[in-house]
């Protein structure tokens, strides 16, 4: 288990970086937290010639609150300080929720929000908590700087949108609208693993608690995370009563096409993404109807 | 007369090296101009090699040598069986490396020597083997068909069959009110010691001297294997043991790896390591466990115990390793467990198949045969409406039926006999402890979403014997000190400690005085090593005995310098008494400076030592019972273990806190193959559990506070000690606790558990069968 042979760079600077990733392109893999990658290039599943080391372009470690409520993260961040940030528990309480489900602390310590991202493992939880808050994604070349939305960075198993001479630089989460609720419900066959199947959801709620806007999203149940658009539909306009719940379950277990692997058959995926959806709901309805309009 | 060493809490010596990282593992040998290893492993289960081509390998700058099975030539030979020779299992040897074919994923083909691990991996990747595909065959209804042939030579992938016949079954079951029959499987898994396996063979080309670092379990067995190899005497190799980062059975086994690594050393007259990474452990070193059983009881209406039939079969894997037939045999040999079975009837299938090969993993067949024994207890409890406790109460051996024989059932060695035992009373504690009563009523109940269940299970555990004997050398010397030399091996049991206590009391010196010395074949001559839970009751025997013949011959030399028979004195805490007096009579180290500088004492002889060997081809009986309580959330199949005990009658306990770190780390181990491990096998025989994200092992967040319970209260009447082995019990029942304790759980929706492990995954099936075979 050590890696093919690679060059090693590491630039001291951002611009220094996209240098190198324009001369090198599909050469080369950006090096950040190595949680992910220093296990695919020492089994040799990844062999890149060429390794971009980013750790010490400190200006991508911020995170910052917006003026309108809205929350910018710095692809460099580590999963740890994202965590314990004051910022993010009281402007996007969900992803502060879901930095724990992701492996242990030693593993957050190095870990990047960037990395995950950009590594888009369809078990991860960011991917799919960044799908379900709408975020966007930036991204950086020698020729420039572009944003890209949520729901057209996840592109398949592992891959984004990300172009082999980009740098993802920073993510932008939206501000949190009023009497709105937020859950997510996984199972993993550990603490800390990749889930088997979990659940991503956001309600909003009008006056008289019906629900007028919602969000379900599913990952680790195919090549990437996924919303379930029907269900999401079903659920407009209900209260959260035991039957409503129960067929938009019904809903995300039957649009469900998951894969088989050594954890969990397709058929478990199915079913239980129709359990945690309706665990979640539950969660996202108890959270919205304590906020206040 | 000063307390006792035997029996205290005394915390580990070796712990301050492990845990401060001053370990010495085999990875930490660096020898000047040390060479390293890589393996070509095979990615097929099943194909016909066509060519091997390694000339782009060869030509990397820093590769040194390439190898096949031709370059090793005429010395090739399998690797040998050790144990369990079950007549026709010789014929499915491993050889070192793939003969014309492959039979399963990660079989050794060619050996890449290098200037380093990076440049003998690039030169593996380098090799080209031509592979031409042959249909694999994984399960073993499909192997027993014959269709396929894992080594067509033989013409049959049924290597084995082992039978025992106790009693007439036949007749009990005619006559019997109660009978049923179930099938049960074990899943295929296996040991994973934090260090892998590993060695550094160093050839000095001028003395023909092999010295080897890394080996373990079984030194002095695995150099004579290899000093014939070789072609060498075996007193020129030097087998020495390092720290060990964990055995559990798989490590220290030989394997092809551990002929070819010292052949090259000796070949090229350099230094040459080998370290095992994880991906090739989960797929070449042994798996275990894979064991099928048809089993049926017979009973009367009261729940007495009449009769068990058996067919056992179990999926040797490609290739018959040093363990021969043991899993499934041994499996085979207490399936009776505890109970009073007069009529037993078994036979013992060893089926060959495209999958790594089978050898021991802690408490290997007891595992098994107590999952499969205690399931259909239970079973056999709800049928009848019997307490499931006082089913077992009713058929469990009596005390005074110890010795009790329950009759041959191992291949061609003794009867197996259950050496002594308080088993009732054992159970009794063990509801106690657990507060069984209390638990009850939540038996099956529903709350907050999740169903509870508690399960039991008895089990009995053979230890020690198994080889004929073990050896240890005490020696007094200037300080005074003394130096304790043992045969067997320490993979991390913290032998360092307990040895030192055994050694002290039967000596009669502080503790602090002594040290221990083990692992390397050149401090006593003859040894077999440390497995089966044998390391205290047969080194720790010997030691006892050489303690004592030492201790005599002290008091002979104090008795001839002070005008008095050795009966007249006593030796203690390193100072010689006049019996009945309260101050020393001689100083121990007066005495060793006595014998050294003169020839008046010990008849001119400087040495103050002694060696003793403890033989044994009995075996003792450690017993006990696990209790599981769980929690089962039935919409996701997650199995919770709210609380776990062991209780486990260990004869007598040298030191109490390493036989409950026993228990624990055995618990742990054995929860996390019933509930997370398995060796998966896909399409093409590709074993898909090749890393730690595919192979799950528990970790401190995935299992309760274990709690574990020693008793002693029947020293075994079968060593100096009365000790029985401690190393498994933690082990044995968990598979079968948590088994019965699920399925009460889910009773009420009719899942009765025959197969694990119970996986989110298998306990959904389970409930989405019976709900779809009940809305039928
Ligand atoms: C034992 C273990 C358990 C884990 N459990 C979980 C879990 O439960 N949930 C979970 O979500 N994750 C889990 N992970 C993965 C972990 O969260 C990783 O940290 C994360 O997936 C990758 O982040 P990283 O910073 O380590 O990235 P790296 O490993 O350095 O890189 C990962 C990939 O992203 C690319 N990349 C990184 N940064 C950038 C960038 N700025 N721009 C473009 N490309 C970039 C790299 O080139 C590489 O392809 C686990 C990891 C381990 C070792």
């Amino acid at each position: 288990m050590k890696p093919a042979p690679f060059e090693y760079f590491a630039p001291q600077a951002i611009d220094e970086a996209l240098k190198l990733l324009q001369k090198y392109g599909e050469e080369a893999k950006v090096l950040a937290g190595g949680q992910s990658l220093m296990p695919l290039l020492s089994l040799r599943l990844a062999r890149p010639a060429v390794i971009i080391d980013i750790n010490r372009l400190r200006d991508l470690a911020f995170i910052r609150s917006e003026p309108d409520g809205g929350l910018r993260i710095g692809a460099l961040a580590r999963q740890r300080a994202v965590e314990r940030s004051g910022q993010v528990a009281t402007q996007c309480p969900l992803i502060a929720a879901a930095m724990p489900l992701i492996g242990h602390f030693q593993i957050r310590n190095r870990g990047t929000i960037g990395g995950s991202l950009a590594h888009a493992d369809p078990a991860a939880e960011l991917p799919a908590v960044s799908l379900t808050l709408e975020a966007e994604f930036v991204v950086r070349s020698t020729r420039g700087e572009r944003a890209i939305a949520a729901k057209d960075f996840f592109l398949g198993y592992m891959t984004t949108a990300i172009e082999p001479s980009e740098l993802l630089t920073e993510i932008r989460i939206p501000a949190t609208r009023p009497r709105v609720g937020w859950a997510i419900e996984e199972v993993a066959r550990r603490r800390g693993d990749f889930a088997m199947v979990g659940v991503v959801t956001l309600v909003e709620l009008n006056g008289n608690d019906t629900c007028q806007n919602s969000r379900i999203v599913v990952f680790g149940a195919g090549e990437k995370p996924e919303r379930v658009a029907r269900a999401e539909r079903l659920l407009c306009g209900k209260r959260t009563d035991e039957h409503a719940l129960a067929e938009v379950a019904k809903a995300v277990t039957e649009d469900l096409d998951p894969v088989s692997d050594v954890h969990a058959s397709a058929e478990y995926r199915k079913e239980v993404g129709g359990v945690l959806t309706r665990r979640a709901l539950q969660n996202a309805f108890k959270r919205a109807q304590k906020e206040t309009a | 007369m000063a307390k006792p060493y035997i029996g205290a809490p005394i915390k580990r010596r070796e712990d301050i090296r492990f845990i401060t990282g001053k370990g010495t593992y085999a990875d930490d040998i660096k020898l000047p101009g040390m060479l390293h290893a890589a393996i070509l492993r095979s990615p097929r289960a099943h194909a016909r090699i066509r060519s091997i081509d390694t000339a782009q390998a060869r030509a990397i700058p820093g590769v040194v040598w390439i190898f096949t099975l031709k370059d090793i030539g005429e010395m090739a030979v399998p690797v040998p069986m050790r144990m369990y020779k079950v007549p026709g299992l010789e014929r499915y040897l491993q050889p070192l490396l793939a003969r014309d074919k492959v039979r399963y994923m990660g079989e050794p083909v060619a050996v890449v020597v290098a200037e380093s691990r990076y440049l003998a991996e690039d030169a593996l990747d380098a090799i080209e083997v031509e592979y031409e595909d042959l249909p694999e065959v994984l399960e073993l209804r499909a192997a027993m068909r014959n269709e396929v042939l894992v080594h067509e030579e033989n013409g049959t992938n049924l290597a084995a069959v082992h039978e025992i016949s106790i009693g007439d079954a036949a007749r009990a079951f005619e006559k019997a009110d109660y009978v049923r029959r179930e099938e049960f499987r074990v899943h295929r898994h296996t040991g994973n010691p934090m260090e892998t396996r590993g060695l550094v063979a160093n050839f000095d080309v001028g003395k023909r001297e092999l010295t080897a670092y890394g080996m373990t379990k079984l030194l002095h067995y695995n150099r004579q294997v290899i000093a014939s190899f070789l072609k060498l005497p075996e007193h020129n190799l030097h087998f020495i043991e390092n720290d060990i980062g964990g055995g559990f059975g798989i490590r220290g086994e030989l394997y092809p790896e551990d002929f070819l690594i010292p052949f090259a050393s000796m070949r090229l007259g350099r230094p040459v390591k080998w370290i095992e990474d994880r991906r090739e452990h989960l797929m070449a070193a042994n798996h275990s466990r894979e064991v099928t059983c048809e089993l049926e009881i017979a009973a009367k209406k009261d729940g007495t115990l009449l009769a068990l039939r058996a067919r056992i079969y179990g999926n040797m894997g490609a290739y018959v390793r040093t363990h021969g037939g043991l899993v499934p045999c041994s499996t085979a040999a207490l399936l009776p467990g505890p109970y009073r079975i007069p009529n037993y009837q078994c036979k013992v299938h060893c089926v060959i198949t495209n999958k790594t090969g089978m050898g021991t993993y802690r408490a290997p067949g007891r595992y098994e045969s107590c999952f499969f024994r205690e399931r259909m207890l239970d079973m056999m409890a709800a049928d009848l409406e019997i307490d499931p406790v006082d089913l077992r109460r009713k058929n469990l051996i009596q005390p005074e039926e110890m010795p009790y024989e329950i009759g041959l059932t191992r291949p061609g060695t003794n009867p197996t006999v259950l050496d002594s035992g308080n088993y009732p009373s054992a159970l009794n504690r063990a509801l106690k402890e657990f507060d069984y009563d209390k638990l009850r009523p939540l038996q099956g109940r529903f709350e907050n979403g999740r169903y509870h269940g508690i399960g039991l299970a008895y089990f009995v555990k053979n230890t020690g014997g198994l080889e004929p004997y073990e050896g240890a050398r005490v020696v007094l010397r200037d300080g005074p000190s003394v130096t304790v030399y043992l045969s067997i091996n320490v993979l991390g049991q913290g032998h360092e400690t307990a040895m030192a206590q055994i050694c002290a009391d039967a000596l009669g010196v502080p503790m602090d005085w002594i040290s221990v010395f083990h692992g390397n074949t050149d401090l006593v001559p003859f040894g077999w090593g440390t497995f089966a839970s044998r390391g205290t009751v047969m080194g720790g025997s010997a030691l006892h005995l050489a303690a004592q013949g030492l201790k005599k011959k002290i008091l002979t030399i104090a008795g001839d310098h002070l005008g008095a028979g050795p009966a007249e004195l006593d030796l203690q805490e390193g100072k010689i008494y006049r019996k009945g007096t309260e101050a020393p009579a001689l100083d121990l180290g007066k005495l060793v400076a006595l014998v050294r500088h003169s020839t008046m004492h010990n008849q001119g002889q400087p040495e103050l030592e002694e060696t003793a060997y403890f033989n044994s081809n009995k075996m003792t009986h450690s017993y006990g019972v696990h209790l599981a309580h769980v929690a089962v959330d039935p919409e996701t199949g997650m199995v919770e273990i709210l609380k776990y005990m062991v209780v486990e009658d260990v004869g007598r306990c040298i030191n109490p806190l390493l036989v409950h770190g026993q228990a624990v780390g055995a618990a742990v181990q054995g929860i996390g193959g019933t509930l997370l491990e398995e060796l998966v096998y896909g399409e093409n025989g590709q074993l898909l559990t090749t890393t730690f994200r595919d192979y799950v092992l528990p970790s401190s967040t995935d299992v309760p506070a274990i709690e574990s319970v020693v008793l002693e209260e029947v020293p075994s009447p079968l060593n100096p000690l009365g000790v029985k082995g401690a190393g498994e019990g933690g082990m044995v029942g968990t598979g079968a606790a948590l088994a019965n304790a699920v399925s009460y759980a889910l009773s009420s929706l009719g899942v009765e558990i025959k197969e694990l492990p119970l996986s989110p995954d298998k306990v959904r099936a389970l409930i989405r069968r019976r709900s779809a075979e009940q809305a039928r």
